[in-house]
């Protein structure tokens, strides 16, 4: 067996690493990818008090610290058993779609779109975001401009872009002023401009990728999101829905206080990651995916008219249920479009400057479940606590967990198609460590549970020598 | 005018001293025309290059590979720059400190799954007693506190490492 490493696996959101092994014949036999940080939130918070939560939770990723702030805090408010006032739901709502702004846009332009727009095969010294503001400087500009506008808009509204202390549990700590409204306002029809171009531009070059798109993780898996009362995709606060591979409905209407009727872990040997699995079909056979493409697979609509249209154009192009990995890229792109048209929704409804933001309680609740769906799929926050408030017990589930057997099936296929052991390019393993940029996984996030992010890609020869790194 | 030769690593922590680094927006564009990004997680190298002009240093040093790399980073750089609370003090990964990994490990992979109940010790890393920060292990140029730092601070290191000068951080930057 020859062993080839990929590590690190760069231009993704943490740290890991790959190991493909490699028969006589040079073909793919097995790979192994291998998350190397853990962290122990789950751990290390117990004996906090409960309000704490957020603040806490939030650094276990910089890139959507409002992911985890809005899981704890709705954690929280079950624990409180309140309900948030209704001017706070809706910032919670914008916060969060401006959060998708920014984080697919920093996924598709700052990671990816240096293979897709430099080549897979390209330089590797200059395949990169610097490498695409010098080829492709428009480009380069729109992707800046769009994450900026999210990162802004958090700014506005909790006053920091990166682990604000805004929200809070029974709400946020402060109401929006009209001023700052209106500074959002400003921006806005130049960043839904650039959605609809990048989304235009996309679909002009998918074309191009066919032999990828066959070949990024195509295999059928079940898919999971949230949804509304009408089948509508939901991404602050809905009900999980999970489809088979033929798009029929495997189970529905799942509360987030019933996550653990349908949702088991399995630990791995070789990575820090836990693997998530859908209950009914037990462990290894119930893999499903999250995210961009799963959440488009699910959701009948988004309920917002230029989303909707390109839907329609998705299901047709992509297929319903859509199964290629490579997928997720285009799925992003519709993701923030329909991000700018919900958050125009909420802005122009005047209730969402009223001055209540916030309820206030002790502990009415031993236990509290926050589910959202962050911008890389479903992440869940479960808290226990004592009467006084301190924390018991804490799962977190992470949406790049959900999506950890279906990464290493990914993995498998990419590296099967287009790794062979005679002459190893480096724009083989290219592929392999882009199929795992497709999902956009956040491996810091992934395994809050407590130490180090590295995603490591090795090539190993025949006798297990370590051939490259 | 000679590029700097700039490289990023992320140790221990959440990417959120990288995500204030991409805060600068546009402000990134001239700062591209004066470095050469030459390793990070925004890049593609696959190892350390050798001499390295400055590094700025996300996390804290949490396990044997954190342990590893930053050894590599402080030989082949001139300047290291610890970026953020928990590069400088330990901050959130060290709140694990008074737990032993064994039984935080067990409470997450064992007690904490419900099928292959075990602790993952193929192909990862072994954890650190406790997590520490940069300057116990190697010796750091400079501290950019922040939990993250502002882009503004950022920037303005950025800036002065250019033009050759050590920055003078005074008061532009805090804890937390």
């Amino acid at each position: 067996m020859q062993k080839i490493t990929i590590d690190p696996i760069t231009r993704i959101e943490g740290h890991g690493k790959i190991d493909l092994y490699l028969d006589a014949n040079g073909d793919v036999a097995d790979s192994h990818f291998h998350v190397t940080q853990v962290r122990g939130f789950e751990k290390f918070v117990e004996g906090r008090p409960f309000y704490e939560m957020p603040s806490i939770t939030a650094r276990i990723c910089g890139i959507c610290p409002v992911s985890h702030l809005l899981a704890s805090a709705k954690a929280c408010d079950a624990i409180m058993a309140v309900a948030p006032p209704p001017a706070a739901v809706r910032l919670r709502e914008l916060v969060h779609c401006a959060q998708f702004v920014q984080s697919h846009a920093l996924s598709f332009f700052h990671l990816s779109a240096p293979d897709l727009l430099l080549g897979f095969d390209s330089d590797p010294a200059r395949r990169n975001i610097l490498g695409l503001i010098e080829d492709h400087p428009e480009m380069a500009r729109l992707g800046i401009a769009l994450r900026k506008f999210g990162q802004e808009t958090i700014e506005a509204l909790a006053r920091e872009r990166v682990h604000p202390s805004w929200i809070v549990p029974g709400g946020v700590n402060a109401p929006l002023t009209a001023e700052a409204r209106d500074r959002i306002l400003v921006g806005l029809p130049q960043a839904h401009a650039a959605a609809v171009q990048t989304v235009g531009f996309f679909k002009g070059i998918l074309d191009r990728f066919a032999e990828e798109i066959e070949h990024f993780g195509t295999e059928p898996t079940l898919h999971a999101a949230m949804v509304d009362e009408a089948g509508a995709a939901q991404w602050y606060d809905g009900w999980l829905k999970f489809k088979h591979p033929d798009g029929a409905t495997a189970a529905a209407d799942v509360r987030p206080s019933d996550y653990e009727l349908f949702i088991g872990e399995a630990s791995l040997r070789d990575s820090y990651l836990k693997a998530p699995y859908f209950k009914p079909l037990g462990y290894p056979s119930g893999v499903y995916r999250v995210g961009p493409l799963a959440r488009l697979n699910v959701a009948d609509s988004f309920g917002t008219l230029l989303a909707d249209r390109e839907l329609a154009e998705f299901r047709q192009r992509c297929g319903s249920p859509a199964h290629s990995s490579f997928h997720y890229h285009y799925a992003r792109l519709i993701e923030a479009l329909h991000a700018l048209e919900k958050m125009e929704l909420l802005l122009a409804d005047r209730a969402i400057l009223q001055p209540h933001v916030r309820a206030r309680a002790a502990v009415n609740s031993l236990e509290g479940v926050g589910m959202i769906e962050a911008p890389r799929g479903i992440l869940i926050h479960h808290y226990k606590v004592d009467e006084q408030g301190a924390i018991r017990w804490v799962n977190l589930i992470v949406a790049t967990g959900h999506n950890n057997l279906a990464l290493n099936r990914g993995i498998a296929q990419v590296a099967r198609h287009f790794v062979h052991g005679a002459e190893i390019r480096e724009g083989m393993l290219n592929r392999v460590s882009a199929v795992v940029r497709a999902y956009d996984p956040c491996l810091s996030c992934s395994t809050h549970a407590d130490g180090t992010p590295a995603l490591e890609f090795r090539i190993i020869g025949p006798g297990g020598s370590i051939i490259r790194r | 005018m000679k590029k700097v030769r700039l490289a990023t690593a992320w140790l221990d922590g959440c990417s959120g001293c990288h995500m204030s680094l991409l805060d600068l927006d546009e402000a990134l564009l001239p700062i591209a025309k004066r470095v050469d990004l030459v390793y990070g997680p925004l890049v593609d190298a696959q190892e350390f290059p050798k001499a390295v002009d400055v590094t700025l240093v996300e996390g804290a040093v949490s396990s044997q590979d954190d342990l590893e790399k930053i050894r590599t980073i402080r030989q082949r750089s001139k300047l290291v720059v610890a970026l953020g609370d928990c590069a400088v003090t330990g901050n959130v990964p060290a709140m694990r400190s008074a737990i032993v990994p064994r039984k935080l490990l067990e409470r997450i992979y064992v007690e904490g799954a419900q099928e292959q109940r075990v602790v993952p010790s193929e192909g990862v890393p072994a954890l650190l007693r406790q997590p520490v920060p940069v300057h116990e292990v190697v010796k750091v140029d400079l501290h950019v506190p922040g939990c993250p730092p502002p882009p503004k601070a950022i920037a303005f290191v950025l800036g002065e490492l250019c033009d050759g000068r050590v920055p003078n951080l005074g008061s532009k930057v805090k804890f937390g």
